[in-house]
């Protein structure tokens, strides 16, 4: 249920948990959904985000002076899922919160949330073999990231063992807006399609209509991050009201 | 994950990449390409006689190797137990072993035909190291560094500057070395077509913690060969500091074999055992996963990497080389902490008494040599792997010690 791609293209929303606070954190994403997303990116806060720009590690910075934990960001999940039956739900962290919680655990939990899909941004294929085993018994989709310095055989290997959909990554880079997209993104969709029949979504970059409207022509999904979250950055107690606004306007 | 690898052999653990079950190769997917390039290139150039040929003219004659192996007879007196000796790195070009593997990797870089070179650095000596190469073979050099090490070892990043490599400031997070490495990591996923990240110590995705260690295993080799022609026997202990581990792995690895030789790696342990205050992995850290490679890590119990301090900039990190965590856990290597406040003092006491400064990061073998010395009988043999010259630290050394 959770990944129907069929109203092209579909937003998928990211938030980083916890910014400004949990319970922001819940209306902002009821807010996003309510105003078209079709899934939501719960962003678990890490200490050491290298794969995010300064937006996301701002967010990130906040949300751990909240004491925003991985286990808190799963029942936030619970609490959406119970109001939302058919949005996409996916966990997106980094490795060491869910190695510290023990992936067997994270994985029980998280599916019992209502979870339908991990992504760890900083887990590759090659590494992966007992996620991919602890995911899949718990019925939660292994997305993985492909990147367009990934070659011909790693796409495969990446489409072989992704679930839910596959994460084409824009550019070379960290998260954040960009101004224009580059080839590359429309490169990598086309080549991960020979691989693939699961939907592809785009990420990283991605930050106005017009963007997200260029990208939706050739994916499935696009998804739209760092510039949700600066929207949350710059509206201090009108968080989830800027965010159904930016993202109406999005579509 | 990171226990489908776990082999228990240790130091030849049969994946490539993994020390019994630590490294491994943990970074978003942009960069595995790159890493996997790396590592085909640095597996050619290893068994290519003049790739190493003009390595090796080049740590001879610009580097200045073999460094000596120095008998501390005025030591050795005072603490009244074991031989001292001292493994003089810190007599090599740029004033640390550092050069040894940044003249391997930008002879690499060379051959890979990439000629923009990214750098972090924590007390500025691979940083230093790194500009230094940049400026022997032509390359673009940008240095990142943690802001609160910029103003600790101010001296370096001038010489950096003087080298003609950008130094670009981090104030994230603690403002010390795991930031500049999360900056350097950023950048290098970002202009990884062009660009060489020259990773300074054991650390990091495979192949970087097997590669440094290659390139500064010669440290051991000469101290070996040095060692045998003085004493006529292998020496007792090698005793060596260790923030990512690099010179410590360095001296270690020709001796991992040898099981008589006892070989002690010396963590930072700051100002007091609280979590925050101090960089000693072993005692206070777990298992986990950090800037791309799976060894013991200070953390809290959501799996937050914890802040660290030590007045060694070098030593303030808060993971250790995966190699050290499979030394530790197969008991082959010992690890132990000194202090900020033993680690200043044993810097004076070996300048003192036999006219070295070492730097601080060095230091912190040499507090352990002090502590270990006198116990021992007057027939062992210790090596202290004296990584680095103490004159970048004397603005922190001015503020720390009272010498009126």
């Amino acid at each position: 249920m959770p990944f129907s791609f069929g109203q092209k293209p579909s937003l998928i929303a990211y938030v980083t948990c916890g910014d400004p606070n949990l319970a922001t954190t819940r209306e902002i994403i009821f807010a996003a959904i309510e105003a078209g997303a079709s899934v939501i990116e719960l962003g678990v806060p890490f200490s050491d985000p290298v794969a995010d720009g300064p937006v996301i590690q701002r967010a990130s910075e906040r949300a751990l002076c909240n004491g925003t934990s991985l286990a808190d960001v799963l029942k936030l999940a619970a609490e959406i899922r119970e109001k939302h039956q058919s949005t996409g739900l996916v966990i997106f962290s980094y490795l060491n919160p869910v190695l510290r919680m023990r992936l067997a655990k994270f994985c029980k939990v998280a599916r019992a949330a209502g979870v339908d899909g991990v992504l760890v941004t900083d887990l590759p294929i090659e590494e992966a073999d007992d996620y991919i085993r602890e995911t899949r018994k718990n019925e939660l989709a292994p997305i993985f990231l492909a990147a367009p310095t990934s070659t011909d055989a790693r796409l495969k290997a990446i489409a072989q063992e992704s679930g839910g959909f596959v994460y084409a990554v824009s550019r070379t880079g960290v998260t954040g807006a960009r101004q224009q997209l580059t080839q590359d993104s429309q490169d990598l969709v086309r080549r991960l399609r020979k691989f693939t029949k699961l939907p592809v979504a785009v990420g990283f970059g991605i930050s106005t209509h017009e963007q997200f409207t260029e990208v939706g022509k050739y994916a499935d999904g696009v998804v739209v991050g760092s510039a949700i979250v600066d929207v949350i950055e710059r509206n201090p107690g009108k968080e989830a009201a800027a965010v159904g606004a930016f993202v109406k306007q999005l579509l | 994950m990171a226990t489908a690898a776990i082999s228990k052999r240790g130091k030849a653990a049969n994946t490539p990449g993994r020390f019994g079950a630590y490294g491994g190769r943990y970074v978003p997917e942009t960069l595995m390409a790159a890493l996997e390039e790396l590592e085909r290139a640095y597996e050619k150039v290893k068994k290519d006689a003049k790739f190493r040929a003009r390595l090796n003219q080049l740590l001879h004659t610009y580097a200045g190797r073999p460094t000596p192996l120095f008998f501390a007879q005025r030591l050795t007196k005072k603490l009244g137990g074991a031989k001292i000796y001292l493994k003089r790195e810190d007599l090599l070009h740029t004033g640390a072993h550092k050069i040894n593997n940044c003249l391997g990797q930008a002879l690499l870089a060379e051959r890979m035909g990439k000629r923009r070179i990214i750098a972090e650095t924590g007390a500025g000596q691979h940083g230093v190291a790194t500009a230094t190469v940049c400026a022997l073979l032509g390359f673009d050099c940008v240095v990142y560094m943690g802001t609160e090490d910029m103003r600790r070892q101010e001296l370096n990043v001038f010489r950096m500057r003087l080298l003609g490599a950008e130094v670009r400031g981090v104030s994230s997070g603690s403002c010390t070395l795991k930031d500049a490495i999360n900056e350097a990591m950023r950048d290098w996923v970002t202009n990884v077509r062009t660009t060489h990240y020259l990773l300074g110590s054991v650390l990091g995705a495979h192949p970087y913690p097997t590669m440094v260690r290659d390139f500064h295993k010669i440290i051991g080799e000469e101290a070996r060969k040095q060692i045998l022609k003085t004493e006529g026997k292998l020496p007792t202990a090698i005793i060596a500091c260790v923030g990512g581990g690099s010179n410590a792995i360095g001296i270690f690895y020709d001796f991992i074999e040898d099981k008589k030789v006892k070989l002690i790696g010396v963590e930072a342990g700051g100002r007091s055992e609280k979590l925050g205050d101090h960089a000693a992995r072993f005692p206070g850290g777990s298992p986990g996963v950090l800037q791309g490679t799976y060894s013991y890590v200070l953390q809290d119990d959501a799996g937050q990497i914890a802040l660290t301090h030590s007045v060694s900039a070098g030593l303030d990190y808060p993971s250790i080389g995966p190699e050290h965590a499979a030394l530790k856990d197969t008991g082959r290597a010992e690890y132990v902490s000194a202090s900020d406040t033993e680690a200043l003092e044993a810097l004076t006491l070996l300048a003192r008494t036999e006219g070295i400064i070492p730097a601080l990061e060095s230091a912190h073998a040499v507090a352990e040599v002090i502590k270990r010395a006198p116990k021992m009988k007057k027939s062992d043999v210790v090596i202290v792997n004296v990584s680095g010259r103490g004159d970048k630290d004397i603005g922190i050394l001015r503020e720390n010690l009272k010498l009126d």
